[in-house]
């Protein structure tokens, strides 16, 4: 009896794990299957690579894939200048307004950029940027999330090598660069992959402000190709689906290990 | 002396506005200017060819609360919150006492359970429309082993919202589930023990120590996911559109519609204000009542 009672737990745990993995098992088999083959669930049927073929024709993906690539990296470029700065600014440096400027940071993390679509489309196009990977990434920039992970990464390194580096003359910057983000690696690479897996996966914004195959990022490049109106078969939108997912995903398989601690540390700082 | 120590606090005020202009020009443009500017263009008319805009108080605002639209799609806010919020937490609560304890093949579980995290949304909701397709999808077939009637899970007014909540909830679960991983682990080693030697079950033991424990997570994770029901609406342009009949349109997509499909920029902009001033009331809670007891040091 509690035998069986031992055994449901892992079974159960199990039965989750293989339900939670089902969709996207079953969208790669059926990527590598005929449409027919795939909604009749033929286990023996042959594979064949020709829904590959057919999604790979019919969308620009290398250009979505670069301009993807470029996406995040503009907007980790980005992050990473303005929050180390702010950072270091609210972790050691002492002026009138800090704590309120602090608050005011803090509250964007309450205003999504997501809700504020309108008037920041109308700002993007202001600033003469609609349409270019700069303005999608503009507004991920200063972060509130990424500034307070800074300021707590940097408010963890003693004061004493602060102090050191002062006396050997070093400049604030020089401060900055030598001292702080070296210490605070963990804490960047942490960052880095949040961040980059939050705009690789992006979707609302950059549907908004792009508006040719020059700029789309993946995630509207894959909903455009996938659109009803296009009259794609399901295994050809798997397929699809499979390659946009791929490197983020495999990537996500190898250093699964990092990605878990960096998820872990970014959200529990 | 008092006047080096002056200088010397001067100087710091000018490095640490210098260092934080970055962040406040792009806070201010993209955040700060943008809401006021929504208030604003919330209070004036929406401009047409022959008529200017014009200063209208707050009648977008009773033009929303007069729109049978609008409170259809509060209510599916409402009930897309009130159900992805708790199940979600309670699986990814589920999910980490798994997958901290001692079961076989752990590896793959928590690999399986974290999986739609690093999914976009659009993708997930391609992997799932595989699932709702009435009469090819899965949940079709396996229905029609035990002989039930094929559904149209995402055409029908009173599947769709359903369907669309299944999906958050299978993507944010495995998220949330990293949250508890975290907490579970720095809950010390000599509970357990003690709570063996009194003779207390495994239940009791997770019941009585481990969720307490786990309290302050658990509103952390609260607060993200109410957030996220206002922010995950991705799966909707692929799986629903908000059909049928408004059945699964949330508010976020009303928004977008309003503003970009129908060129209504003035009541998009009342809903945004609305919504800015519910999730300041979160932020309000969660600033003052929750951050006393979470881990933020």
């Amino acid at each position: 009896m509690s035998r069986t009672i031992q055994n449901i737990e892992p079974i159960g745990a199990i039965v989750l794990a293989i339900i939670w993995v089902s969709p996207l098992v079953f969208a790669f088999w059926a990527a590598f299957h005929s449409t027919s083959d795939a909604v009749n669930f033929n286990l023996t049927a042959s594979w064949t690579l020709d829904n590959f073929r057919t999604a790979w024709d019919g969308a620009p993906w290398i250009r979505y894939f670069l301009n993807t690539f470029a996406l995040v990296t503009v907007i980790l470029i980005g992050q990473f200048i303005v929050t180390t700065l702010a950072g270091f600014a609210f972790a050691q440096v002492r002026f009138p307004g800090r704590d309120l400027m602090f608050i005011l940071v803090l509250m964007q993390l309450f205003i999504l950029p997501e809700v504020l679509i309108v008037e920041n489309y109308a700002m993007v196009s202001r600033l003469g940027l609609f349409d270019t990977i700069l303005g999608v990434g503009m507004p991920y920039m200063a972060s509130a999330f990424g500034i307070f992970l800074m300021r707590q990464a940097f408010k963890g390194v003693p004061i004493e090598l602060h102090e050191a580096a002062r006396v050997e003359g070093c400049s604030w910057f020089g401060i900055l660069w030598r001292v702080y983000v070296p210490l605070a690696r963990p804490t960047y690479l942490a960052y880095a992959l949040v961040s980059v897996s939050t705009h690789w996966n992006n979707f609302l914004w950059p549907l908004i402000v792009t508006n040719s195959p020059d700029t789309r990022p993946l995630t509207v490049g894959l909903s455009i190709f996938g659109a009803p109106e296009n009259g794609v078969d399901i295994s050809v939108i798997s397929a699809a689906t499979m390659m946009s997912v791929a490197p983020l995903l495999l990537a996500f398989l190898i250093f699964q290990r990092q990605f878990v601690q960096a998820f872990l540390r970014a959200g529990i700082k | 002396m008092s006047r080096f120590v002056q200088i010397e606090r001067r100087r710091q005020a000018i490095y640490g506005w210098i260092l934080l202009s970055p962040a406040l020009v792009l806070l201010s443009t993209f955040a700060f200017y943008p809401s006021v500017a929504t208030f604003w263009s919330s209070i004036f008319s929406r401009q047409t060819r022959r008529r200017p805009s014009e200063y209208v108080g707050f009648e977008n605002y009773s033009d929303l609360f007069a729109d049978p639209t609008f409170w259809k799609v509060v209510i599916n806010n409402l009930i897309y919150a009130g159900a992805t919020i708790p199940i979600s937490i309670v699986i990814a609560l589920a999910m980490a006492l798994w997958a901290n304890s001692k079961i076989p093949a752990r590896g793959f579980i928590r690999t399986a359970y974290f999986t739609p995290t690093v999914l976009p949304m659009i993708a997930a909701a391609n992997l799932w429309l595989f699932f709702y397709t009435p009469g090819l999808g899965v949940l079709d077939q396996i229905g029609g082993l035990v002989g039930l009637p094929s559904v149209n899970w995402l055409g029908q007014p009173s599947t769709a919202l359903w369907a669309v909540i299944m999906v958050t909830i299978w993507k944010e679960a495995g998220f949330f589930m990293i949250f508890y991983l975290a907490a579970l682990q720095t809950i010390p080693e000599d509970l357990k023990e003690a709570s063996d030697i009194e003779g207390a079950s495994r239940w009791t033991y997770t019941r009585r120590i481990v969720l307490p424990l786990l309290m302050p997570t658990t509103l952390f994770i609260m607060v993200n996911a109410l957030i996220n029901s206002v922010k995950l609406i991705d799966h909707l342009f692929i799986l629903t559109k908000g059909g049928p009949n408004d059945a699964s349109k949330l508010i976020l997509y009303y928004i977008w519609e309003m503003a970009f499909a129908f060129f209504d920029a003035p009541h998009a902009a009342a809903m945004t204000i609305l919504v800015l001033l519910v999730l300041g009331i979160v932020a309000g809670i969660k600033f003052t009542i929750l951050d006393k007891r979470t881990h933020y040091q």
